[in-house]
């Protein structure tokens, strides 16, 4: 089904324009490739790609993902191919099939985040970088940087002094005051945020007296944290000027309507896309068709208009 | 080419002790399956639980039907076993690498082997088998708790004119003890070289595939893990691969189906 309207869904991050506010969440769209069956990819506001190191990492042990109610738990521990293969092997057909690419990014240490940074700066085709500070299953790096405001801060300084591109903060919901994180990336030079990661949690398996996950904890992701990221999301966009992008739990197009009411500039898709593999186009149908009905010109005209 | 559909519930069977067959009509995956592939099934209520369940295809059928096997073990399974005639059903397939049907070794028998719910993708890979290498002798080994588990599968397999050789865990049927444990008994005489096909629980696999090596058989054997998508989106069916591939193989798009020796047994 496309609904043909005359509705705008442009939005505009960090100088950049989107077609739409709808985005892939890192980690739960692969390249893109793996969706190109189900999904026309150039349709999308971006793509947000699976999170590039320096060098390959073969990922955690199994168990690596278990169903927990209304969502899922995840310690994939960032698998992912290195920048190297990702430039030459991954972003080409992205950009062959026009989609709008952002490169999410994550290292072990600040220097990483910085290096990975100036590799990308000036590449063709990628359009913004999203910094993963928040990922829950890596003992390094990862959400030990999205938890300290100084450690976000300096990771957010560094990236932004190696490379031109505009840059999407990546925040982690555990942490007391999301407020304080997002203003403290935002002053360090963040041209817009983006949440939430996953929560951190753990399955145990009663019978045998063991964690579901051989890592023991992971990520929960899916419906049931839409409620905590929703919060976060407007708590956030109280506190920063810079463009907010809401994650978490979004199924359907009235979850991402809803975080856009909340103050969000677009939204990302994330384990709705191993449920229904063509969610996220059916999301930029869904939230045309509202706008339609709504009698609305321009999604940016829903933005922010909660009523406290 | 996968895709995702709305499929049909035609027919729902009770083959036994919480064990199901749903026949789904689905044409596109009927007609583009191979057997060892799986499919992504949803009862397509609610959103508790939320991820869809990999299952191999057990049967396709002309005219668009294909058919799953399957055990209920939580809450994902019993929702597809309460499923009636006419009730829709959210379905991606076909998807993964299916069995190797490329040149077994001239003068082989090919062996099946099929334990638990791992005899599910073991028919219509014996059809395929006759279908497309008729010149091949064919054995089956199926092994179960009880004898209840298997009578309609060996009913079916009446019309290939295959007999397949049986274990059980209770001894109600055939051998008294594990199915591996019949490759001895059945296998371990004449001398014809087997290639081997397996699918079933993971220490009976491992089993399994340590018989062949010492044997030098080739064998083939189907994985099950969890995962999110089945389209290696998720990367979360990852299992070890085995000797120098430090590496993890996805069981979704590097299999189902593996070599043997690619994987590590431990």
């Amino acid at each position: 089904m496309t609904v043909e309207t005359d509705v705008d869904l442009q939005v505009e991050i960090a100088g950049c324009t989107f077609r739409n506010p709808v985005m892939t969440a890192s980690g739960t769209f692969g390249y893109g490739r793996e969706f190109e069956d189900f999904v026309n990819v150039s349709r999308l506001g971006a793509v947000v790609v699976k999170g590039v190191s320096l060098l390959p990492r073969a990922g955690n042990p199994p168990p690596r993902v278990v169903e927990t109610p209304c969502g899922m738990l995840n310690a994939i521990g960032l698998e992912n191919v290195g920048v190297e293969a990702f430039l030459h092997e991954k972003l080409p057909w992205l950009v062959e099939l026009g989609a709008t690419v952002v490169v999410n990014i994550l290292g072990n240490t600040v220097d990483e985040y910085a290096q990975l940074a100036r590799r990308l700066d000036g590449i063709e085709g990628v359009t913004a970088l999203e910094v993963n500070i928040s990922c829950p299953n890596v003992k390094e790096g990862g959400v030990a940087f999205g938890t300290d405001p100084l450690m976000a801060s300096a990771v957010t300084a560094a990236v932004r002094r190696a490379s031109k591109l505009p840059l999407i903060i990546k925040l982690s919901p555990n942490v007391t005051d999301i407020q304080l994180m997002a203003r403290s990336v935002a002053e360090s030079g963040a041209d817009a945020v983006s949440l939430i990661n996953t929560l951190l949690g753990m399955a145990i398996d009663l019978a045998g007296r063991r964690p579901r996950l051989a890592n023991v904890v992971g990520g929960l992701s899916g419906p049931a944290i839409k409620p905590v990221a929703l919060r976060m999301v407007w708590q956030a966009a109280q506190a920063v000027k810079i463009p907010v992008i809401g994650i978490g739990g979004i199924m359907t197009a009235e979850d991402a309507l809803e975080f856009i009411v909340a103050g969000a500039h677009a939204v990302q898709v994330g384990t709705a896309n191993f449920v229904n593999p063509g969610a996220t186009e059916e999301i930029v149908e869904g939230i045309a068709a509202y706008l339609a009905k709504q009698g609305l010109k321009s999604i940016n005209q829903l933005r922010n208009t909660l009523i406290t | 080419m996968p895709g995702q559909f709305l499929a049909t519930v035609e027919k729902n069977e009770s083959l036994g002790p919480a064990i199901c067959r749903l026949t789904i009509l689905a044409p596109e995956i009927a007609a583009a399956g191979q057997p060892g592939q799986f499919v992504m099934l949803r009862s397509g209520r609610g959103l508790d639980p939320l991820l869809s369940r990999p299952f191999s295809l057990h049967q396709t059928f002309p005219h668009g039907r294909i058919q799953v096997l399957f055990k209920v073990l939580g809450e994902g399974t019993r929702k597809l076993a309460a499923l009636g005639a006419g009730e829709p059903l959210g379905i991606v397939g076909p998807l993964g690498r299916g069995f190797d049907l490329a040149a077994p070794r001239a003068g082989a028998r090919l062996g099946l082997i099929g334990g638990g719910m791992g005899v599910a993708p073991l028919f219509f890979l014996a059809r395929e088998i006759q279908r497309r290498l008729p010149e091949f002798g064919l054995d089956v080994l199926l092994g179960a708790r009880a004898k209840q588990e298997l009578e309609q599968l060996l009913i079916d397999f009446g019309p290939l004119k295959i007999e397949p050789r049986v274990a059980t865990d209770d001894g109600s049927l055939g051998h008294h003890g594990l199915v591996p444990e019949l490759i001895e008994k059945e296998w371990g005489k004449d001398g014809k070289l087997r290639q081997v096909f397996c699918c079933g629980p993971w220490p009976m696999m491992a089993a399994v595939a340590q018989r062949c090596r010492e044997r030098d058989w080739s064998c083939q054997v189907s994985l099950e893990t969890m995962m999110a998508c089945g389209f290696s989106a998720c990367l979360g069916c990852a299992v070890a691969g085995s000797g120098q591939r430090e590496r993890y193989f996805h069981v979704c798009k590097d299999g189902p189906v593996f070599n043997a020796a690619d994987i590590s047994w431990e």
